[in-house]
């Protein structure tokens, strides 16, 4: 943005001091238009909103309606105020990592619901437990954003005027400027300030300062002099409005995306698929422009699942790597072989297909008491561990007669049985499997319309097998084996095999390049805004009365600089020394020369 | 197991220099400043002579901290810098060290050697020692050994007590070219947080003194650390390189999260720690240039956000429980 700016003859010609300063930079001053631009914090007590209109003095409190919803927008775009947002933002995206939050783990609020019936009802209408869709979480962003826009939009706009407007004009004295330099020299004065603007302003293409030439009238002691005027780093404030702006478009894609995207889990089974289709996901979730027509239907079948975990003994059982071997058919019944990795998830026709779990899923048959084959499925297992100690529910509502019978109970890929009769896994690979059950019988209630949870099996209203002693009966299946159930319920087999299941999510997000575009134009932004040096130097040039050249400089920084100094003697290095005999410019520009490469 | 151990062995040793390097630059300040105040006796003294006595406004104002000016190796009446140059070489040496360290442990375990808390605590220091042994070839910033150096041997001390696991492999959550680039540039920016935590601290506490603050008043030391001015001006560059990583820790965080869990975003208590420290250090940026909130309140905020970094490392790993629970502690 720092452009090259043809001298400008005509205002070349204007003398020192007629131009009006509008309020920004204050030439005499340390100061930049930064400190204006944050004294924006300052409440300005205007009244001329209303003032002007009723004709009353500016001192009359009467600022009206008008008055007053304009000072609350000069209050919320203040500075201050997007600090105080700032802060609470900070505070009140807290309780969301200490609460259970609905998003994130649903269950987790329902027990802490069950926990702290009181506190628990509170918090839950006040929307503690959905904290980052709350109307209080979204009021402080919302705020902070339209205060965004309230600071930037006029910002853009002075940005804008700045970059067209000319340098600032050089002051009238340099000694109260942090760099500082001065240089004798036997060139003509419009000669030297040609030099130290080409200097300053640097490759044609890639301009580092832009540079502003004008002639000076004489001034007390001073002769006619020539000037430059020269400031870079515009880029500064650039990257600081593409920063926010950015962060303004971050918001509005995320928003969209929450719009228009969907989700779907399905659990699938080895040798087994499905369909790209609403009704085929265990659950779905779509935003509020989402259409059912997006949907591409391909189908997809799980061929196998590998998983691999350490044996040694300091990571003893730590899962290594999960791979899902998949064939997908396209909707024009093109069929090709994919991987689905945790980490690398398969993208096919605009979705991305996610390996989120994985478990085992063995076949069970139950008859019944008279012998007909009343279950026959596989049935995942929740793992509940590291050794896959996995946890699954059998419902056998369909009997021939008598009451309806619920397995619970464990599925242990490596199980050990101790001498106390308690079963445990000891590695995640199905390499001596055990099913472990308990035997209920009853009203599973499945017939009341009410939704159950397929994965846990109210126990309350049902009648435990037991045995001589009162303990609960515990089966011990292996693969192939049939074993009876208690109190002639009927029978129990395990599948010889034991497939695996895989929990796929289904996610498509139109939004997301959008999303990570604006992320990192933010990134950009704020990385311009905060290393971009932002510098002026000033220049003037005029004969002295021994008929050499002084050539004066000056730099001032925003903020601490430690650069200033070296890039006011850059500057200057162009020009070619003065001997004392006055032999030319021989031997210092030939030094002046050296430091420059050397730079 | 070879290596491992040696790598062990390193992290003590770099915590022992770091112990050293501490005590070494405590003692520079103590005699900086003990030559200070001899110094302004000899100048009180000649100031009472001169006037014969009873001039009490002739008082020289207490100095503006030129003792570390740049360049002298010996300051304030020539007082010798050894403690600086010995603390200074022990800073080298435990950098050195602990990057030996970090190497033969991602040699030990055949990985990027930052995926658990122990890996992340070494690292960390080693980027906060180097940033802080960088800082001093570009300017004189050797004030700030003795914290740098304290809170570093306190961090490796932790790591090897509490956080330490064995050098092994990776679980697939973890099997990602990210987690080379977004914790590996989270670690640095914390380090980077670190110094500049340590900078800020400083400020506060040099700001009080000059205000008068009665408990303060024997803290002479405090008069060998630059101006606030300095101090913030030191912070502040060094908080805007943490705060552009810190950015990019939570872009590439959320990359990564599309492909790992299945959405860039999604209030895990990491992410929602990380995104308070972001907010934190935005707010500092803008307190900065707010009239009435530069300076002294601006440097709270680096304290509170450094304190929300440290318990999003600790507290949330160890505490509260989410996706991002990889201490490798059970």
């Amino acid at each position: 943005m720092s452009g090259d700016q043809k001298p400008d003859v005509a205002a070349a010609e204007v003398p020192a001091g007629s131009r009006p300063h509008r309020g920004g930079y204050v030439p005499h001053g340390i100061d930049d238009e930064f400190a204006e631009a944050s004294g924006a914090a300052e409440p300005a007590p205007d009244t001329r909103g209303a003032g002007d209109k009723d004709g009353s003095t500016p001192s009359a409190p009467r600022i009206g309606v008008v008055g007053m919803l304009r000072w609350m927008w000069r209050q919320l775009t203040s500075m201050r105020v997007a600090l105080m947002l700032l802060m609470l933002l900070a505070v009140a995206a807290v309780p969301g990592s200490v609460l259970p939050q609905r998003g994130q783990d649903p269950a987790a609020v329902a027990e802490y619901l069950g926990d702290h019936p009181d506190l628990g009802d509170w918090l839950d209408r006040l929307g503690f437990f959905d904290v980052y869709t709350s109307v209080w979480f979204s009021a402080i962003y919302l705020l902070l954003f339209v205060s965004l826009v309230g600071c930037i939009v006029p910002r853009t706009a002075a940005h804008w005027r700045a970059l067209r407007a000319r340098p600032p004009q050089v002051p009238f004295r340099f000694t109260r400027f942090p760099a500082q330099a001065s240089a004798t020299t036997g060139l003509a004065p419009d000669d030297a300030v040609e030099l130290v603007a080409a200097r300053l302003r640097g490759p044609r293409y890639l301009p580092t300062f832009r540079v502003d030439r004008r002639t000076e009238a004489a001034r007390a002691h001073r002769p006619e002099s020539r000037t430059i005027s020269a400031e870079r780093g515009y880029l500064r404030e650039t990257g600081n409005l593409v920063f926010h702006l950015a962060l303004l478009g971050l918001l509005v894609s995320v928003a969209l995306g929450q719009m228009l995207h969907y989700t779907g889990q399905a659990i699938v089974t080895e040798g087994r698929g499905f369909a790209n289709a609403v009704v085929d996901y265990d659950t779905f979730t779509e935003g509020a422009w989402f259409r059912p027509s997006s949907l591409v239907p391909f189908s997809m079948t799980l061929d196998a699942f590998d998983s691999e975990f350490a044996s040694e003994t300091v990571a003893f059982a730590q899962a290594r790597d999960f791979t899902a071997h998949v064939t997908v058919t396209e909707p024009d019944g093109t069929r090709h072989p994919e991987q689905i990795k945790v980490n690398h998830p398969l993208v096919t026709d605009g979705a991305k297909i996610y390996l989120q779990g994985n478990g085992f899923a063995p076949k069970i048959t139950v008859t019944d008491s008279d012998g007909e084959v009343a279950f026959s499925q596989r049935v995942p297992f929740l793992p509940e561990d590291q050794l896959y100690t996995s946890r699954g529910v059998v419902k056998v509502p369909d009997v021939s007669r008598g009451d309806q019978i619920g397995l619970v109970g464990y599925f242990l890929p490596t199980a050990v049985v101790d001498d106390d009769g308690t079963a445990r896994s000891t590695f995640p690979q199905p390499l001596d499997p055990l099913l472990v059950l308990e035997v209920y019988r009853g009203d599973l209630g499945l017939d009341d319309g009410v939704p159950r949870n397929v994965y846990r099996l109210d126990t309350a209203s049902l009648t435990p097998s037991v045995d001589q002693d009162g303990a609960r009966v515990k089966l011990l299946v292996r693969p192939g084996e049939t074993v009876d159930l208690p109190d002639g319920l009927g029978t129990v087999t395990l599948g010889e095999d034991v497939p695996r299941y895989v929990a796929l999510d289904l996610r498509h997000d139109p939004s997301l390049a959008y999303v990570l575009t604006f992320a990192l134009l933010a990134l950009g932004g704020l990385a311009l805004s905060l290393f971009t040096p932002r510098r002026r130097v000033w220049v003037r040039a005029f004969a002295s009365a021994d008929g050499t050249t002084v050539v004066e400089a000056a730099g001032l920084a925003r903020g601490d600089d430690a650069g200033l100094q070296g890039e006011v003697d850059r500057a200057m290095s162009v020009l070619p020394e003065l001997e004392d005999d006055g032999a030319g410019p021989a031997a210092g520009s030939a030094e002046a020369e050296d430091e420059t490469t050397k730079d | 197991m070879e290596m491992a151990n040696l790598s062990v062995l390193l992290v003590w040793a770099a915590a022992t220099a770091l112990a050293i390097a501490m005590i070494a630059f405590a003692v520079d300040l103590a005699r900086l400043s003990g030559a200070r105040v001899a110094e302004r006796d000899a100048a009180r003294e000649k100031v009472t002579v001169a006037a014969g006595g009873g001039a009490p406004e002739a008082e020289p104002a207490p100095g503006p901290a030129a003792a570390y000016g740049p360049g002298n190796g010996t300051a304030a009446g020539g007082v010798s810098r050894k403690g600086a140059g010995i603390g200074m070489a022990l800073s080298w040496l435990a950098a050195a060290m602990l990057l030996a360290a970090i190497v033969l442990r991602g040699l030990a375990s055949g990985r990027t050697p930052w995926a658990n808390m122990y890996e992340f605590v070494l690292v960390g220091t080693f980027v906060a020692v180097a940033v802080f042994v960088g800082v001093c070839t570009v300017r004189e910033a050797r004030f700030l050994g003795a914290f740098v150096a304290g809170l570093g041997a306190t961090f490796l001390v932790l790591a090897q007590n509490v956080f330490f696991v064995a050098a092994t492999g990776l679980q697939p959550a973890l099997q990602n070219y990210w987690l080379v680039i977004h914790v590996g540039v989270a670690i640095t920016a914390t380090g980077i947080f670190t110094v500049a935590f340590v900078s800020s601290v400083l400020q506060l506490l040099r700001d009080a003194r000059d205000e008068g603050t009665p408990w303060l008043a024997a803290w002479r030391w405090l008069d060998q650390t630059p101006s606030p001015t300095a101090l913030e001006a030191l912070s502040f560059r060094l908080n805007s390189v943490g705060f552009v990583l810190w950015t990019f820790t939570l872009i590439g965080g959320a990359i990564w999260a599309e492909d790992a869990w299945g959405r860039y975003w999604g209030w895990d208590p990491k992410e929602v720690w990380s995104f308070v420290v972001w907010v934190v250090y935005a707010a500092y940026l803008h307190a900065r240039t707010t009239r009435g909130w530069s300076g002294r309140r601006a440097a709270w905020f680096v304290v509170v956000g450094y304190a929300c970094v440290l318990f999003n490392f600790t507290g949330v790993n160890l505490v509260i429980n989410g996706k991002h629970s990889y201490s490798g502690l059970t």
